[in-house]
């Protein structure tokens, strides 16, 4: 009997999972996606915006150096239905992204999650 | 209760509650998800009626595993086909460029998706009215709308191109809904993976309502110049019906932020 409750509870999941597309409009080429790198930074800009919203955000280097980052999401359509929304994120905010770097090693990426200082996760 | 039948009730709750979620009268809902799609309750399909919101979740959006389908689906090109395609650089499909090279007309400076693209990409939910004389799309990407006159005239003989050409309908049984559509500008892409097309271009499609909650979509391209035999971009895509009183989002892809896209993100992706 135990089982048959599993097997319904594994259906009921299954049910009630929401999946999102990860549609993009372009393609993987330009970034390493063997890669995630994890940042720790304050956020300056979180736009909301066709074809991707992104999220700016500085990160201290260890000489005490800032670098601006750029990292981009889904559409706010697919975003939307992921539970993220335009006031996700505002300026001043402490953020731990984990992304996926472009191979030119400029300070841009695409994100794979968000955590706001709350706990709040992001993916 | 018996146990099992409360087990029973609780399972087919679970299966209607993604629905409930886009219950009437809900603002600005994004599309359903594939499981709701899935959990849609259904009934036999009304006679020649295709009035509702309709939406191919997943599938409608196209991704990569979709732009190697359409790549198989698809007609061999014509010489000038093969030329007209080197020039595209697209971000999907079997010829997709590294992000700051795409010259995706749609995507970089935001000009119209156009038709029939908004068929084979993006084809996000889109609602459906019939008027006396027309069958209207509306269509939440791009927030654009299309025109099928159903009143009977013969379409244009040299029509002025028009980024969604002229469209006239007919109903071929009582659940069979043809459009035939010409006059397209060939600016646009048939779909993201910058598959190119003339002025020549016709495009059929085929509504087949199935069911009270399932539409299927064929849409079949045309174009002697470009292709060299006509192909299926579309082979049957189910759509669902959406709840009544759901209000879409807007999703238009604006200049301004294409703009902003290009200087922040793909700009900085480009070697130096």
């Amino acid at each position: 009997m135990r089982v048959k409750y599993f097997g319904l509870f594994v259906l009921l999941a299954a049910l009630l999972a929401r999946s999102a597309p990860a549609v993009a409009h372009h393609g993987a080429a330009s970034f390493d996606t063997t890669v995630e790198i994890t940042l720790k930074g304050t956020v300056t800009e979180w736009t909301w915006f066709n074809p991707h919203c992104f999220l700016k955000f500085d990160v201290k280097g260890d000489a005490g150096a800032v670098k601006t980052w750029a990292v981009e999401a889904g559409n706010p359509t697919d975003m939307t239905k992921r539970g993220w929304s335009r006031n996700s994120f505002k300026p001043g905010d402490q953020v731990t992204v984990t992304l996926q770097p472009v191979k030119t090693g400029a300070p841009v990426g695409r994100i794979r999650t968000v955590v706001l200082a709350s706990g709040q996760e992001f993916k | 209760m018996p146990m099992r039948k409360l087990l029973a009730t609780l399972v087919a709750a679970a299966a209607l509650l993604p629905g409930v979620l886009h219950a009437q009268g809900q603002w600005n809902v994004p599309g359903a998800t594939n499981a709701e799609l899935k959990a849609a309750p259904s009934g036999p399909a009304p006679r020649r009626d295709l009035t509702g919101v309709w939406d191919a979740g997943g599938a409608g959006i196209g991704g990569s595993g979709q732009a190697d389908e359409r790549e198989k689906a698809r007609a061999p090109f014509t010489k000038l086909g093969e030329e007209m395609f080197q020039q595209n650089k697209p971000g999907n499909g079997p010829r997709m460029a590294p992000v700051a090279d795409i010259n995706d007309p749609l995507s970089t400076i935001g000009d119209p998706s156009g038709f029939p693209r908004l068929l084979t990409f993006e084809l996000r939910p889109f609602q459906v009215v019939h008027t006396p004389n027309q069958v209207l799309m509306l269509y939440m990407f791009e927030h654009r709308w299309r025109v099928i006159w159903t009143d009977g005239r013969p379409l244009p003989k040299e029509p002025d191109p028009r980024w969604y050409g002229y469209s006239v309908g007919r109903w071929e049984d009582d659940t069979t809904f043809i459009v035939e559509t010409v006059g397209l500008d060939d600016r646009t892409w048939l779909d993201n993976s910058g598959y190119p097309h003339s002025t020549s271009l016709k495009v059929t499609e085929r509504y087949q309502r199935i069911a009270q909650n399932t539409l299927e979509l064929t849409v079949t391209i045309d174009d002697p110049l470009v292709y060299t035999k006509p192909w299926l971009a579309r082979n049957r895509l189910p759509l669902k019906l959406m709840p009544p009183g759901t209000d879409l989002m807007e999703m238009i892809p604006s200049a301004s932020e294409s703009q902003a896209y290009t200087r922040f993100i793909s700009s900085q992706t480009k070697p130096k």
